[in-house]
């Protein structure tokens, strides 16, 4: 497994709490906003995580999602469109010593930035990456996004959508993804626990979480989030436990023939056993990806880490090819570089 | 070998040009002859010419690749006409044919010559057997043949011996040019260190080409040229790209920043990222991106987190980087974009030159977005100018792009190496840690600079973004006056460094009829044209502009001297319309050519002829 040993890392002198994240920029999201139950999990999981406070970064793109650094006392760098990902890669390429947490949203990471998505992921450079996906273009007042689902009326889909939507832990899978989790804006405890794992595993960590829009996509999710669905609509991971949900946790996930599975736990002869038991750190996907995929009405949808596999990260490497260059090269300076091959005096 | 019984002609300069098919390896006899001279103590200077296909059809006009090579004891261009033209076939004639010097010098490669050849270059009749080319020496040798039988000697085996004829043709011409041997052995030992049959049979094919040339049948005459005329000094051979990505690193080094370079592949700038890439012992670090907008975006991250922050890209590249280009204004970090220049718009002519990108380097964002452009003049000169393009913008917290070109990029020319603790020192505005009284958007009053406060350092935590800021605090606004203000700031600060950057020099006469004025990679053409012109004694003055914004701050002072401006450039025009924009109580003529072309001296001369 791939862990970061917190206990290494440059730790604050003074323990941190989280009035030590909260910034002097009034925050300006809607009431109501999933948003703000974001914030709030981050100020309580940043000095759980332990970093010094100057070493925590946010970077954003554009969107509701994307206000986020100014709302965070960090250093923040509020980017444009589409771009996050990229910013984000050459600040953590720059100095890998930084926690790195890059927000973004379903437009600015599916859509106009969709490209930078794949290519971070699949370079597996460690950083966290907050994927707030409430299925709807909010800043711009209510367009459909790549993740709206199919059928969706929107201002700019008046007869709703004729496009099949991107799973966003599809997308990350499919690039090789080493880590994926999704968690709920309506689960501040769960929130902060799978955050904490993003920040604990070392490689590209993409925790999409499911956020409601009161404005222009309300109840996004509620066939996930509503009171009377959610029991049976949710399957809650946790890492070597047996997949089960529903009220009465009876219900399971068994992997057969075609595919995962739901069992009913001592119906058509199913026992506990033949519940699959969580890997999140299993390094083949196939499992992970069918997680991924699967959601109501024919099954539940898979909350928690999914994903954290290990392998090596593109920051590890970029450090390591320095020292091995450094080692094996007699050019130490740029003079060096200069003199170095054809010259003579005149 | 004895040439005693050969002819010695004393010449300034001879220009050399190797031509064939695409893949017959005239890029490699042409690097090689150039830095042959170099070795001998020529001055020189290369225009690689190329189609943008790597392998176009065999045997065609489309498919021809060419290295011209101009050498002698002071050069400035890689001269208007060939006096030594290398053909491989019948198209390399054909498309070469017109910028040969009447009374000059063809070497053909007679083996290639077939009627199918031919025919396929347009010729009804073998070129080397009518009457057609009865103006120029024609020496008619059949090199491929030649070639097979010496390098056969060293174990190369058929086709590969066949393919040294490029080499046998270079040993031809550095007898010609009375060059030494040696020194060409040695750089082939060098690109061939681990290949042995290759290397021995390029060394036969060479030997074996130089000893034909010097075989008296030919009665060719030896060149005899001057040692360069250029100061004391230890000399090397560069292309501008690779003098772009050293001037790089060395503003690195002397600013004591990280370098990091976020780019993606373009021609003709690839060279730069290929450069830096291999550079890694120095600590650079290169990040490849997904594209353009990455390339650019990652700097600017890389920016953010306190590296010295570089994309290199070409025209349509740089097309793709504006938006981005606009953060790094309001963010107001370092960063710098190298635009190595080709014929456009859209992919345009990849691999030809011109200097149409100005407009987008000076106007290309939304908003009210200026930035530093400065133009290297010279291959070498991107060394200096890639070093003062980084100096400035770091110094002045704020994005800067150096304009070079695929001819200077490409084209290699003498280049004295500096020291590197003799440039001028770079002094970025860094943040001090736990300064009680730092604000964001505070800035330095006499370069309008704010500090550089780099994450990880304690007590400078801040957020910055594309959004507008507040002067000082740097909180989110859109408070007008704000605005107005910011955007002030913004604009004055670039002009701010016209304190910094030199006057601008005239050379020829001082003051008179005629000032010709010109920017980036004319500098060659236009200094000999206006030099040969005053020599003549005519009352001719050349200002070559390489700080475009802001512009020196004599430049008017200049101009009033003059009777007739004329400006030249390799648009339609650009150049001499910010003139008239920045400076607009002159006349300006112009003069312009967009033919993927450097000007020509001659052509240059007969314009100037016509004002004075």
């Amino acid at each position: 497994m791939n862990l970061k040993d917190l206990s290494k890392i440059e730790k604050s002198e003074v323990p941190l709490t989280k009035e030590d994240f909260v910034s002097d920029q009034m925050v300006k999201w809607c009431a109501g906003c999933g948003a703000h139950a974001i914030l709030a999990s981050v100020a309580n999981v940043f000095p759980e995580i332990g970093y010094k406070k100057e070493n925590f970064c946010f970077i954003s793109g554009i969107g509701c999602s994307s206000r986020f650094p100014y709302y965070v006392n960090t250093y923040g760098f509020h980017g444009i469109h589409g771009r996050a990902n990229v910013i984000a890669t050459g600040v953590k390429i720059t100095n890998p010593h930084l926690s790195v947490w890059i927000v973004t949203g379903d437009g600015d990471s599916m859509a106009i930035g969709g490209n930078h998505f794949i290519h971070i992921v699949r370079r597996n450079l460690d950083v966290n990456i907050m994927l707030f996906n409430n299925q709807i273009y909010g800043l711009t007042k209510g367009q459909y996004s790549p993740t709206s689902p199919i059928g969706s009326v929107t201002k700019t889909s008046p007869f709703g959508t004729i496009e099949h939507p991107f799973e966003p832990g599809e997308l990350v899978l499919g690039a090789q993804g080493t880590f994926f989790a999704r968690t709920l804006d309506t689960r501040p405890k769960h929130m902060t626990e799978v955050m904490f794992e993003a920040a604990r595993h070392d490689g590209t960590s993409v925790v999409e979480i499911l956020q409601n829009c009161v404005i222009f996509n309300d109840k996004a999710h509620g066939a996930i989030t509503s009171r009377d669905l959610r029991d049976d609509a949710q399957l809650m991971l946790q890492h070597g436990e047996p997949m089960l949900f529903g009220a009465e946790k009876n219900k399971g996930i068994k992997l057969g023939q075609m595919g995962l599975e739901v069992i009913t736990i001592g119906e058509d002869g199913n026992t506990i056993d033949d519940v699959l038991v969580h890997d999140m750190y299993a390094k083949d996907p196939a499992i992970h990806l069918m997680l991924a995929k699967i959601k109501p009405p024919l099954y539940p949808m898979a909350f928690g880490v999914i994903r954290a596999a290990e392998f090596p990260t593109y920051n590890q490497l970029v450090e390591k090819q320095l020292v091995l260059a450094k080692e094996s090269s007699n050019i130490k300076s740029v003079d060096d570089l200069l003199n170095s091959g054809d010259t003579w005096e005149i | 070998m004895d040439s005693t019984n050969q002819k010695i002609i004393k010449k300034d300069s001879v220009v050399v040009k190797f031509a064939g098919d695409s893949g017959d390896g005239m890029q490699l006899a042409g690097t090689l002859f150039a830095d042959t001279a170099a070795l001998e103590g020529n001055d020189l200077s290369t225009f690689p010419y190329y189609p943008a296909e790597i392998r176009p059809p065999h045997n065609t006009v489309a498919g021809v690749s060419g290295f011209q090579v101009n050498v002698g004891g002071k050069v400035l261009t890689s001269g208007d006409e060939v006096d030594i033209l290398v053909c491989m076939n019948p198209a390399s004639l054909a498309a070469n044919l017109k910028v040969v010097k009447i009374g000059g010098t063809i070497l053909a490669d007679a083996d290639n010559f077939s009627e199918k050849a031919y025919e396929k270059a347009g010729y009804k009749n073998n070129p080397l057997e009518d009457d057609s080319l009865n103006s120029y020496r024609l020496l008619k040798v059949p090199m491929t043949s030649l070639a097979k039988i010496a390098a056969e000697e060293a174990g190369a085996d058929g086709r590969l011996a066949e393919r040294t004829r490029n080499i046998f043709a270079l040993g031809m011409i550095l007898s010609i040019c009375d060059y030494d041997i040696e020194k060409t052995f040695h750089l082939l030992e060098k690109k061939f260190s681990s290949k042995p049959v290759i290397l021995e049979s390029n060394k036969k094919s060479l030997l074996s080409g130089y000893a034909y040339a010097d075989s008296s049948e030919l009665s060719l005459s030896k060149v005899q040229l001057p040692v360069a005329e250029i100061a004391k000094g230890r000399y090397r051979n560069i292309t501008g790209n690779i003098a772009t990505a050293w001037g790089l690193l060395a503003a690195a080094e002397r600013s004591g920043r990280q370098l990091f370079l976020g780019s993606y592949p373009i021609t003709p700038a690839t060279e730069i990222l290929m450069e830096l890439a291999a550079q890694k012992s120095l600590g650079t670090k290169v990040f490849q991106a997904e594209d353009e907008i990455g390339g650019v975006c990652s700097a600017i991250g890389a920016s953010f987190a306190g590296a010295m922050a570089v994309t290199t890209t070409s025209g349509p590249g740089l097309s793709l980087k504006t938006e981005a280009l606009g953060l790094a204004v309001i963010t107001e970090l370092p960063l710098v974009v190298v635009n190595v220049q080709r014929g456009g718009p859209s992919t345009g002519m990849p691999t030809k030159s011109e200097q149409s990108d100005l407009n987008m380097a000076l106007f290309g964002r939304n908003g009210e977005a200026p930035m530093i452009v400065f133009a290297a003049s010279s291959a070498a000169d991107c060394f200096y100018k890639a070093y003062e393009t980084a100096k400035y913008s770091m110094e002045h917290m704020t994005p800067a792009i150096l304009l070079t070109d695929g001819q200077m990029g490409q084209g290699s020319e003498l280049f004295r190496i500096p020291k590197v603790s003799e440039l001028p020192e770079i002094v970025p505005p860094i943040a001090k840690a736990n300064d009680e009284n730092y604000q964001p958007y505070k800035r330095d009053m006499e370069t309008l600079a704010r500090q550089w406060a780099i994450p990880g350092t304690e007590g400078l935590r801040h957020r910055i973004g594309g959004l507008e800021k507040t002067d000082g605090k740097g909180m989110v606004s859109t408070d007008p006056l704000n605005h107005e203000l910011m955007s002030k700031y913004r604009a004055e600060k670039v002009q701010k460094v016209a304190e910094r950057i030199p006057l601008q020099d005239v050379v020829g006469e001082q003051e008179g009829d005629v000032l010709v004025v010109s920017w980036g990679g004319t500098f060659g053409a236009v200094r000999t044209a206006v030099n040969e012109l005053h020599a003549e004694g005519k009352s001719i003055g050349h200002a070559h502009f390489g700080y475009i914004m802001p512009l020196p701050r004599n430049t008017a002072d200049i101009f009033k001297k003059f009777k007739k401006i004329i400006v030249c450039e390799l648009n339609l025009g650009q150049f001499v319309n910010y003139l008239r924009m920045v400076h607009p109580d002159f006349t300006y003529e112009q003069y312009n050519k967009i033919q993927g072309l450097p000007f020509d001296i001659q052509e240059l001369k007969d314009v100037f002829n016509k004002m004075l």
